[in-house]
């Protein structure tokens, strides 16, 4: 009999499309204080994404992208994991910072790259860090984060600490050579980290029969001879239940575990693509009977802790929040020209000191195109 | 003091950093038992084990991947790159996470990875196994660049690498890992005295290599790696024929010594710089550049460069490809007798 470890395509769930518990014994697992804790959370998830959407189509912002449809794909993992384990996000994973703790005030302010953008007005919208939370900051290439996630976690291993890392991608993602190679290291290192890949069916127009011949991502765990596990995506519970056994997998010291989330893309890749010019019609309409806030408040107003009441008042709650975070960060100064050139190096060398006085000078000239936002 | 070649000179620096840090870990193909195609880690498997001397899946961009994610946590890896010509699977690796990690993070995150590769040619290693890779790298802000000319900077270097807070590239000129120049080893020339302590050299200053005598007309001449031997050569040719060179050894190209280089080219007013890479966008070119930014006034004759052509590296054609010390002299006397 081999030893390999197995890779699994039954598909894990615990609550079905329309919120019917599939998986008791699981269910009554989780406090059913932090399931509302994490729907709310979710829902307003789904009233940032769509508020920020608004505002980027208003000029408020430069670009967004949303994660509606795949809430429970970075909530759950998130809420699994203990807070010493590593994180990688894509960027289509908001509720990893947010859910441990990130102020939903920096979260708007990375949006807008002022003064308190914790990447400093560096990066786009959506591409923030989090070193507090032990979350890495967020790059566009895609992939990049699977061979660095192995990299932490055999730095984990070695140093015998009790720690996990896990890397969130999409299944476009998958046919980068970094989630080969990612995969591959892992495999041989049995190092522990989780591969945590959302299906969403779409690399931006892609859809996934052009991603991959084969039916599942799943399969390709086989090939690194690593475990493999096949989650229906927009369970919250299922999620955090194959999560939680992927991290026991590899805090055992058995190695990594490929999980395959399958959900779907309601929103549109970011605000820079429009769905209807490639998607066929309908699909995103019967994709909402899936949708992973409505099996969950199916499920809470079943158990009684949740109705229409509170579902008002948490949206309402949510958009006011995001809405005056936004109010505020718009209100802030840019970042100041030093941070145009700290931290390219540890310390400012003697080229880009020169750079930045000539900078400086130019600004001073009253010739340059560029003018410092001051706040207010 | 022992004698050493480059080879020696890097196995010896990792032996030290390793000694004194359990936090040190090298990664790479064949790095292991083997001890890597060149020798660099030779019986460091032995002394510190599978753990800490990896044997990568032959894969450059998962080598640098898991090297960046090791250095986050807090490791610190050394990864060798078996040629300079495979780094490329790893660019995007380098380029766009490696060299960003600070900057995009806002500085919450830093990824220290020292990346040891042999680059240049003659070694009969083709067109794969001989190319020149620093402009490139240099190109891509956030990495510091380094090349090495002799064993007692390599040493040196490497140390200073490894305290360093950034990702640091090693450039090992290959073709000189034995010995300066064809048929020699360095056990007459004085960079081949290495002490066995540990030392640094330090990252962003140049070093005068053969300083100015005062007899003849003074030409300064800019180069670094395997050329500053080629360039040694052609001064003492030169000398005989009333050039007086000051050679200096650039070894670190980011950050760059302005100050060596500008007061040198004042003190001449003549200058001569030496790549062995092709000539569009090579470093000589950069150099060429900040020479004249800094220098014009003082310039008595055109800037002059000597590097590889064009073309792709040759095999047959090796060493009609490299520039050797008489094209340098050439320049040399074209810029010390122009007027």
């Amino acid at each position: 009999m081999s030893d390999a470890p197995p890779v699994s395509t039954e598909l894990v769930q615990v609550l079905d499309p329309d919120g019917k518990v599939v998986d008791e014994a699981f269910v009554d697992s989780i406090p059913l204080d932090d399931v509302v804790a994490l729907y709310r959370a979710m829902l307003a998830q789904r009233v940032y994404d769509d508020r920020m959407i608004k505002m980027q189509r208003q000029g408020r912002l430069g670009f967004y992208l949303a994660c509606t449809g795949e809430e429970a794909c970075c909530y759950g993992p998130t809420y699994a994991l203990e807070d010493r384990d590593w994180l990688f996000p894509a960027y289509r994973e908001p509720g990893t910072a947010l859910w441990r703790g990130m102020s939903l005030q920096k979260w708007v302010d990375n949006l807008v790259g002022n003064e308190d953008d914790p990447v400093k007005g560096r990066q786009m919208p959506v591409h923030w860090t989090d070193r507090e939370h032990n979350i890495v900051s967020i790059s566009s290439p895609v992939g990049t984060q699977i061979p660095q996630a192995t990299g932490v976690a055999w730095a984990a291993k070695y140093r015998g600490d009790d720690t996990v890392a896990c890397a969130f991608f999409g299944e476009g993602t998958s046919s980068e050579g970094d989630f080969h190679t990612g995969l591959n290291f892992a495999g041989v290192w049995k190092a522990p980290v989780i591969f945590f890949c959302r299906n969403n069916r779409y690399a931006i127009s892609t859809p996934l029969e052009k991603t991959t011949a084969v039916e599942d991502i799943v399969l390709r765990a086989h090939g690194y001879g690593i475990r493999g596990v096949k989650v229906d995506g927009n369970d919250l519970f299922a999620v955090i239940k194959v999560v939680r056994e992927a991290a026991a997998w590899a805090r055992a010291g058995k190695g990594p575990t490929l999980i395959e989330a399958k959900s779907y893309r309601m929103a549109a890749h970011s605000t820079s693509d429009d769905p209807s010019k490639y998607r066929p019609e309908g699909e995103a309409e019967a994709a909402e009977a899936r949708d992973p806030l409505k099996r969950l408040r199916v499920f809470l107003e079943a158990r009684g802790v949740w109705d229409d009441a509170a579902e008002t008042a948490a949206a309402k709650a949510a958009s006011d929040a995001i809405l005056a975070a936004l109010e505020k960060a718009e209100a802030k100064a840019h970042p100041g020209l030093d941070t145009l050139f700290d931290d390219v190096f540890a310390e400012l060398p003697e080229h880009l000191r020169t750079q930045r006085d000539e900078l400086a000078a130019h600004l001073a000239s009253g010739e340059a195109d560029y003018t410092p936002k001051t706040a207010g | 003091m022992a004698t050493m070649n480059i080879i020696q000179a890097v196995n010896q620096a990792l032996d030290l950093a390793m000694a004194a840090d359990d936090d040190v870990v090298i990664l790479g193909e064949d790095v292991g038992k083997f001890g890597g195609v060149f020798r660099a880690t030779l019986g460091l498997f032995d002394k510190y084990g599978e753990d800490r001397v990896i044997d990568t899946p032959l894969a450059e961009a998962g080598i640098i991947g898991a090297a960046i994610g090791m250095a986050l946590y807090g490791v610190k890896p050394v990864a060798e790159i078996q040629f300079g010509d495979f780094i490329y699977p790893a660019y995007d690796q380098i380029v766009n996470e490696l060299a960003k990690f600070r900057y995009r993070s806002g500085g919450e995150y830093a990824a220290p990875v020292v990346i040891r590769t042999p680059t240049g040619g003659g070694i009969r290693g083709g067109h794969y196994h001989s190319q020149s890779i620093e402009s490139v790298f240099c190109h891509h802000a956030g990495l510091v660049v380094v090349a090495p000319s002799n064993p007692y900077d390599a040493k040196g270097l490497l140390l200073a690498a490894l305290d360093s807070e950034d990702p640091v590239m090693v450039l090992e000129p290959k073709r000189i890992y034995r010995g300066p120049d064809h048929g020699t080893n360095w056990s007459k020339h004085p960079k081949g005295q290495v002490p066995e302590e540990r030392y640094t050299v330090p990252i962003g200053k140049a070093e005068v290599a053969r300083p100015r005598t005062g007899d003849g007309t003074p030409v300064t001449v800019l180069t670094y790696g395997a050329m500053v031997h080629t360039c040694a050569k052609a001064a003492e040719k030169a000398a005989a024929e009333g050039i007086d060179v000051e050679l200096i050894d650039v070894r670190s190209l980011v950050p760059l010594d302005l100050e060596t280089i500008t007061r040198s080219v004042r003190s001449t007013g003549r200058v001569v710089i030496a790549n062995e890479a092709p000539r569009i966008c090579g470093f000589a070119s950069e150099l060429a550049a900040t020479v004249t930014e800094h220098c014009f006034d003082w310039l008595e004759a055109p800037v002059s460069r000597v590097t590889g052509y064009d073309t792709p590296f040759p095999y047959t054609l090796e060493f009609a490809y490299l520039p050797d010390a008489g094209r340098v002299l050439a320049a040399l006397r074209n810029t010390a007798h122009y007027a």
